[in-house]
């Protein structure tokens, strides 16, 4: 008896803008699980697809919301966080999450980034950190190693870069998690459990950046970063009691643990606008 | 229960304050802001009076997430609005241009200062009008209002709102220190006299293929589908073809471009606000704006009183310009004066409509021009006759 191996309708074609294929990442990209983890949280969120919003800036990752058949915002560099925050203001009962890069969050957007930790506005943020600025050609970004190359950078990386977990830990986010893009399960999992859970969130996902990051720095291949991840991520706790700042840096030219997990999940009050009744009440 | 939304009766108001009243009347229900002397009172009431009406106050990290805030508000359907002054403004621009593109209204009022950089906090000025104008990157269309009193301060807002929803752009309301901080009359209509103009809403269902930014009408204006309503819509600052799909062709942005450009040519007149005093038999008309158009007109009141023809037109619209009444004008009269705080901006665009002389009265802002220069050049024109230099400095 014969079998069909190839499904006519692929479960997440709903989510998907099929006629905007094919996308721009480049080959070896680890966007494109991330997207995936995204529409597949999406459909086991029990939440209508209609109410569901995706933001973002601008870069590689920014471009995932012209890709996903949802109500998508791509504003301007570095500020979907607070273009989220007012539609999500307005209108509690939608499900707002922006997805971009680690370039537009925390460089040009960094200070929009810790001020909704801070405030614990109920958003959900997927940041795409693949040390670098990939959609420019591979200059040097806010999580960049010491001593990288890249394009702004031909002698190595003078500066420290952010340690993104511990700065939103640190500014008071609800939920911080990091994973890297060989854990699609678990970027899945804490995507759908940030929806369920009030106040903002965080995720942070290492991906792979063949052509913009790894050409410059000896990681050429995107499968080959793929293998690293595996050969040197282990799972750890609560920061700070379980894990130090310090296990939280990122080298992948350095043969040291890359520290993943969920790091914060915290009770924080929610931020909600002043309301007249409760005050009166 | 009475109404909180809309104070209807007679009040001595606060210029900032009768914004404030003017956009909760006009139906804003989200603010976000950034404190920024002389504005800072239409925050500080918008923090008291939109819990009244089930509304959201924010009070955001910089101007550059206020706007932003206002922007994503208003894409989920809600009348949005930020106040600043200059410096301010200067940082909203990007996103000035990102609202444009994407057709997203949203209200920003101006109450200006003296400048560049951060200038005279507390002191007045007119010097932003060009950046309301053109301080965004690139071609587009907006509108602009400039209040000379807390009663237009109410009014234009009102407009502001209706026009920037009427038509998917941005408007600002160009105020200054003067007319933002003075306390003066206001009345506020009963609620159902409040001009209210809706947003063009998509009249297919969601399955339908909707094309978001397809303008059918003559006025170049597509209905606008807000967030959550399940017509799955892409929103970008890129170059976007009728479904809000990026396209990078020169083809795309030129259509969409000159669309974005036209559409505000187009429905001028529908935005486009001045008033004459004394024009009929004028012979030399002086222009101005906001509180400086409270001097010019004591200082016309006064020529006529010497015998002298002058009048006034204020210039309630800055943008689109009211080019129409000075063509009108241009053939009975023998110059032009434009009376403004800066040193030098609506003058160019004056000179742009007339071949008559035109006599600019300046100050570069931090104080009133008195009616005393604006009379000065007036009597000069009318005894010398000719023309008797561009430029006039104000002793003010």
């Amino acid at each position: 008896m014969a079998h069909t191996l190839v499904a006519e309708k692929h479960p997440l074609d709903e989510l998907i803008r099929t006629d905007r294929m094919p996308h721009i990442w480049c080959p070896g990209c680890g966007i494109g699980i991330v997207m995936r983890c995204y529409a597949q949280a999406i459909l086991e969120s029990g939440i209508p697809v209609e109410r569901h919003i995706i933001v973002s800036g601008i870069g590689c990752a920014a471009r995932t919301p012209g890709y996903m058949n949802l109500d998508s915002y791509h504003t301007t560099h570095g500020r979907p966080i607070p273009f989220a925050t007012g539609l999500k203001l307005v209108k509690p009962e939608l499900t707002v999450t922006v997805f971009s890069g680690d370039g537009d969050l925390a460089a040009i957007g960094g200070n929009h980034l810790i001020h909704a930790a801070r405030r614990n506005v109920d958003i959900k943020v997927i940041c795409i950190n693949n040390f670098n600025y990939g959609m420019t050609g591979g200059q040097v970004g806010p999580t960049t190693p010491v001593g990288a190359r890249t394009t702004t950078t031909p002698y190595g990386n003078p500066e420290q870069p952010f340690n993104l977990p511990y700065l939103l830990a640190a500014a008071g986010a609800n939920f911080v998690s990091r994973w890297t893009a060989i854990h699609a399960r678990q970027v899945k999992e804490d995507i759908l459990y940030a929806f369920r859970k009030p106040g903002f969130a965080f995720i942070e996902v290492l991906a792979p950046c063949p052509v913009g990051f790894g050409r410059s720095n000896n990681i050429d291949e995107g499968v080959e970063e793929m293998w690293l991840y595996r050969r040197r991520c282990v799972l750890a706790g609560r920061i700070p009691e379980e894990t130090p700042w310090e296990a939280l840096q990122v080298d992948l030219r350095e043969e040291r643990p890359i520290v993943v997990g969920r790091f914060v999940d915290g009770e924080h009050p929610v931020f909600r606008p002043v309301r007249l009744e409760d005050k009166l009440s | 229960m009475k109404s909180r939304a809309v104070l209807t009766g007679e009040h001595f108001m606060h210029g900032d304050h009768a914004c404030t009243e003017g956009a909760i009347a006009a139906g804003c229900r989200f603010f976000a802001g950034y404190p920024i002397t002389p504005s800072t009172e239409i925050a500080e009431r918008m923090a008291q009076r939109l819990p009244e009406v089930d509304g959201v106050f924010i009070q955001m990290e910089d101007e550059i997430a206020s706007i932003l805030a206002i922007v994503g508000a208003s894409a989920a359907g809600v009348r949005s609005m930020s106040a600043t002054s200059g410096p301010g403004f200067s940082l909203m621009m990007e996103n000035i241009g990102l609202a444009v593109m994407m057709e997203i209204p949203i209200v920003i009022v101006d109450v200006q200062r003296g400048s560049p950089s951060t200038g005279l906090p507390t002191l007045p000025g007119q010097a932003d009008v060009m950046q309301a104008r053109w301080g965004s990157h690139g071609d587009y269309g907006i509108a602009a209002y400039a209040p000379w009193s807390p009663q237009e301060m109410f009014d234009l807002t009102v407009l502001a709102f209706n026009v920037a929803d009427r038509f998917r752009i941005p408007v600002m309301v160009m105020s200054d220190e003067v007319v933002g901080h003075m306390v003066e009359r206001v009345v506020i209509p009963p609620e159902e006299q409040i001009p209210r103009w809706e947003r063009k809403r998509p009249t297919v269902p969601p399955e339908n293929g909707f094309r978001p930014f397809l303008a059918e009408d003559n006025d170049l204006v597509p209905p606008l589908a807000h967030a959550g309503e399940g017509y799955r819509v892409h929103f970008t600052g890129l170059t976007h073809d009728e479904r809000g799909y990026p396209d990078m062709s020169a083809e795309t942005h030129h259509r969409l471009v000159t669309r974005l450009v036209e559409k505000v040519r187009r429905n001028a007149d529908t935005m486009i606000r001045y008033e004459g005093y004394s024009l009929e038999d004028a012979r030399i008309v002086v222009i101005s704006y906001g509180c400086t158009a409270r001097s010019a007109r004591r200082a016309v009141a006064q020529a006529r009183a010497a015998g002298i023809p002058a009048g006034l037109l204020r210039l309630i619209s800055l943008w689109p310009f009211p080019e129409k009444p000075l063509r009108e004008l241009a053939p009975q009269t023998e110059a032009f004066i434009v009376a403004e705080m800066n040193l030098g901006q609506m003058i160019c665009e004056v000179e742009r409509y007339v071949a008559q002389p035109v006599i600019g009265v300046n100050h570069a802002g931090g104080a009133m021009i008195p009616p005393a220069p604006i009379l000065d050049a007036i009597e000069e024109v009318a005894t010398r006759g000719a023309y008797i230099g561009r430029r006039k400095a104000s002793a003010g």
